[in-house]
């Protein structure tokens, strides 16, 4: 049927406010549902780059697993400055390391988290954040106590292309990263290369590439580099 | 109540399923369907939302159908499906976070997706709340049940498991030398399977068959 102008433009306005109010309620209601799942998969993320939390998937309750094993393995964190020192005041948890990387380099906080494995042994994890093929790849390095050999890594990415540029989420690609080194022997801070084949490699500082995902694994080389740079002197200060 | 469920309303249901199939025989909504069937758990709750969205923005056009401009009625649907789907999508990233994870931007995109507009402008503008909510629930079951398929298929062949139970290692069949089949998980085999059920649906119903 045919309605006139202003019938048009009033239903149209009524119902833009109905939808628009209707909207705005469920997404009030559901938020803290969403900021717990958020928070819990960033606390997975963290545990994986220390090869712990695999269990998440088959635990009966997974956010209690997950804050359970979260609070018994990761119960120091620190934020450092640029310079490497420890500021207080600022929960390492909810710094969000894309605006501290717009920030210039000597207004950035920095988080660390600090895990105690069963064994005695202290791994230092370290946030890193960067750009694959088609949108952000992000991810945790830990390092063991002499701030250089790797203990272990866990990345993740928006959209990278499945098959390729997705891979740098499996455990066979992050495997081969543990025992790296980032420092050379002459202590120059030198970080992983993701090489290809015929590339030239140094051993320790190495690791394989992504048959046809050759823009996600050298964007993810230099997320390490870019992202473990700006810890450098924290690093350096607490090298063993 | 039994005019509820009288024999035409009960045709809107079935038809769907079969002679009027969304995918197979009116090919609509392939983009998802190719998408997301690697594993059976996505396919699943992307078959319910679609369900639930259909079936939603059926009733309340079908509603509304009186009072709708024609001249804006479009966006009116566009409205009402896109304000459905973002719920959907809220609610999955609330209480089932991992899937929402693999399902990504197809949510989302269920609001482009071809079977919801036909089914807004092709039955709820003309036909009754009752009737629109059933005929919403029959082609969301429609396209459903070949996702399903299509994903049982792509996920027993393609990972060796049935919704995440591991089948094929469970009955030893790794340590005997079989193989997953890679080109399951990839797209192309989403086609393949659904050319398959085609096939088989159209030998089987004589009416599907195009005259020469």
């Amino acid at each position: 049927m045919n309605k006139s102008n202003t019938y048009i433009f009033i239903y149209s306005t009524v119902m833009v406010v109905v939808v628009a109010s209707l909207l705005a309620m469920a997404s009030n209601v559901l938020k803290p549902f969403q900021e717990k799942n958020l928070e819990i998969a960033k606390k997975l993320e963290i545990l994986h780059s220390v090869d712990k939390g695999w269990d998440a998937s088959s635990a009966d309750s997974k956010n209690a697993y997950v804050d359970g094993e979260y609070a018994k393995y990761i119960a120091e964190t620190l934020v450092v400055n640029a310079s490497g020192d420890t500021i207080s005041g600022q929960d390492a948890f909810m710094v969000d390391l894309v605006k501290e990387m717009e920030k210039d380099s000597s207004a950035r906080s920095l988080p660390v988290f600090v895990c105690h494995q069963d064994n005695g042994g202290v791994n230092y994890i370290f946030p890193v954040q960067g750009k694959g093929l088609w949108g952000p790849i992000w991810g945790y390095v830990s390092l063991k106590e002499d701030m250089n050999t790797i203990a272990g890594v866990f990345f993740d990415h928006q959209g990278e292309t499945p098959g390729l540029g997705a891979e740098i989420n499996t455990l066979w690609f992050q495997k081969p990263f543990i025992g790296k080194k980032l420092f050379n022997a002459s202590s120059q801070f030198v970080a992983i290369k993701v090489a290809k084949t015929g590339e030239p490699r140094e051993a320790e500082h190495s690791v394989d590439a992504i048959s046809g995902g050759t823009i996600t694994s050298k964007g993810l080389q230099n997320t390490i580099f870019d992202s473990m740079q700006m810890y450098l002197p924290f690093l350096t200060k607490n090298k063993k | 109540m039994s005019q509820m469920f009288s024999s035409k309303n009960l045709k809107l249901l079935t038809n769907p399923l079969n002679l009027e199939n969304p995918i197979t025989v009116q090919v609509l909504g392939i983009c998802s369907a190719l998408a997301v069937t690697v594993k059976m758990k996505p396919a699943f709750v992307m078959a319910l939302s679609v369900i639930i969205v259909t079936a939603f923005s059926n009733l309340i056009i079908s509603t509304l159908r009186k009072s709708i401009p024609v001249r804006i009625r479009i966006i009116v649907q566009l409205v009402v499906v896109a304000s459905l789907v973002i719920i959907v999508d809220q609610v999955l990233k609330a209480f089932v976070y991992d899937v929402s994870k693999q399902l990504s931007v197809f949510v989302g995109l269920i609001i482009t997706n071809c079977i919801l507009m036909g089914r807004l402008e092709a039955f709820a503008m003309a036909n009754k709340p009752w009737e629109s909510f059933i005929d919403g629930i029959g082609n969301g079951i429609g396209y459903g049940w070949i996702l399903i398929a299509v994903s049982f298929v792509r996920e027993f062949l393609g990972s060796g498991s049935v919704f995440g139970f591991p089948v094929m290692e469970k009955i030893g069949a790794y340590s005997i030398g079989y193989v997953n089949n890679g080109l399951m998980i990839m797209p192309p085999a989403a086609l393949i399977i659904v050319g398959v059920i085609i096939w088989i649906q159209r030998s089987r119903t004589k009416s599907l068959i195009e005259k020469e």
